[in-house]
């Protein structure tokens, strides 16, 4: 009897939507999570997987030396490797596909690569404006490992105390 | 001056009157919305729109042309007339009911002696807007929320009109200029403490006739789509919205007027006399409209929806009660000028 009394009264005094409002009233003053995304940018880990690019030696030589474990590990599927021995005897891929539709980004062709080739950048922002685009072909893996080396270098050598 | 105005046929000056009124309330109901964004932006701990112009002020003008050249979609088998005119019936109670408002001691376009009458009949008309649109579109959506929104009127018209009805008691006058004037003296003098429960009732119901969360299954985003306007797009869903948001204003603007003493200021007169920003005048009851219209989004972005049958209970079971108790006590303490109200 009390307690439904007091139930009753604390129905009608509104206490619980007073409080409710405290709440979004509080929360009307704090600080603003947003991030204002083509200004700035949330901080990315050096573990970051983004876009994929194959990796070079200093001396211009490119690492891949077409094992095929990525093919093999990759789990959706999404790399397709050719290859043949090159004309100084060398193994070499002629052919290295990563079908990003078919890409989970789960960064098992990093992992598996015995000679740090193929790699995960941190660059996520890119479209596609064609189609087949999307199949990220051994020539445009190479460019985008070109054009970032600096940048996945870096990311390799912070997160290397921690492989 | 005076001159001219006179010189002017009857015609201009009455479209001077009602441009004068109308434009200052457009323009407040375009930048309401943009104010509903950021202040629910900011209690959500994100900051709203800021693209269009310096920190997002020029939002509703971009709005507002998107809005316009938008087609304007006619359902098959929709009552074509209706379903023009009923965005139109939503506004247009909206704008009128501002005719017998009174801004300032002397600023009120009709001063007319049945103003509470007016404003009470003026607020109730904007329901048949959305019963229309809602009968006119010819889709189960739209139709839902007309229901919906019929049934909730009726149940806190009911509860509004008693309110308002203890007003008028409390005042002894349905001239909305004579009910701020009988509240003058202070902050404590204001109907607001005598008539807490209908104060609080007046302006949940506003909230209920506006259509505004946490009342406002007649849309019911994520139950009916958008309820009685699912089949409105471009200039006649735009007119919709500024209806929405002007009767959201005039609700703001008349709890101001009947609870918290409209353009009185909360001070004693005889201390703040010819004090600017501290004497009586519009300002106060711009601040106090302001309070109320903070409050409306305040609430959108703290309570969830009300569920159906939970409407139905508060608005018969738990306002009309306390509306009817709560005239009975005004009455009683009016007859015996229970001080410091009705000392006089």
């Amino acid at each position: 009897m009390l307690q439904t009394m007091r139930d009753y009264l604390r129905s009608l005094l509104l206490l619980e939507l007073f409080q409710g409002l405290g709440v979004t009233g509080r929360y009307l003053f704090k600080t603003k999570f947003t991030v204002q995304y083509p200004e700035e940018k949330a901080p990315l880990s050096p573990r970051f997987r983004g876009l994929h690019a194959l990796r070079r030696y200093e001396n211009g030589e490119e690492r891949c030396i077409a094992c095929k474990l990525c093919e093999a590990t990759c789990p959706a599927l999404a790399i397709t490797i050719e290859a043949e021995p090159r004309a100084d005897g060398s193994r070499r891929t002629t052919r290295y596909d990563i079908d990003l539709f078919k890409c989970i980004f789960c960064g098992f062709c990093e992992e598996s690569c015995p000679v740090d080739s193929i790699v995960e950048t941190s660059c996520y922002e890119y479209c596609f404006e064609e189609r087949g685009e999307h199949i990220m072909t051994k020539e445009r893996l190479l460019a985008i490992g070109d054009q970032y080396e600096a940048e996945i270098a870096a990311a390799r050598a912070a997160d290397a105390p921690y492989r | 001056m005076i001159e001219l105005w006179n010189s002017l046929p009857e015609v201009i000056r009455i479209l001077l009157k009602i441009v004068v009124i109308l434009a200052p309330l457009m323009g407040l109901v375009a930048y309401y919305t943009l104010a509903e964004r950021k202040i629910i932006g900011y209690m959500q701990i994100r900051i709203g729109p800021n693209r269009v112009g310096p920190r997002g002020l020029l939002q509703p003008i971009a709005d507002a042309v998107k809005l316009m050249f938008k087609e304007i979609i006619l359902p098959t088998r929709a009552d074509k007339t209706l379903f023009i005119i009923a965005p139109l019936l939503t506004l247009a109670p909206a704008l009128a009911a501002w005719a017998v408002f009174p801004f300032d001691e002397n600023l009120v376009l009709a001063d007319i002696n049945a103003g509470l009458l007016y404003i009470l009949a003026l607020t109730s008309l904007g329901v048949y807007g959305v019963i229309i649109a809602g009968w006119a579109s010819n889709s189960k959506y739209a139709l839902l929320g007309a229901l919906r929104s019929g049934a909730q009127i009726v149940a806190y018209e009911i509860a509004m009109g008693f309110a308002l009805v203890g007003v008028l008691v409390a005042a002894g006058s349905l001239n909305l200029g004579d009910i701020v004037r009988a509240q003058s003296g202070n902050v404590f003098t204001w109907f607001w403490l005598p008539l807490l429960p209908l104060f609080l009732i007046y302006f949940i119901s506003g909230l209920a006739e506006t259509n505004r969360a946490p009342f406002d299954v007649a849309e019911g985003e994520s139950e009916i789509v958008a309820g009685f306007h699912v089949e409105y797009s471009g200039m006649t869903f735009a007119v919709f919205f500024l209806g929405e948001y002007a009767n959201m204003i005039l609700i703001s603007a008349l709890s101001a007027t009947l609870f918290l003493g409209g353009w009185l200021s909360p001070l004693p007169a005889a201390w703040v006399e010819g004090v600017f920003p501290l004497d009586s005048g519009f300002h106060w009851l711009l601040l106090k409209t302001f309070f109320f219209m903070f409050l409306f989004l305040w609430f959108r972005a703290t309570f969830p929806r009300y569920r159906y049958d939970q409407i139905m209970r508060l608005g018969w079971k738990v306002f009309i009660p306390i509306t009817i108790v709560w005239i009975l006590v005004v009455g009683l303490a009016v007859v015996y000028k229970l001080p410091p109200w009705w000392s006089a």
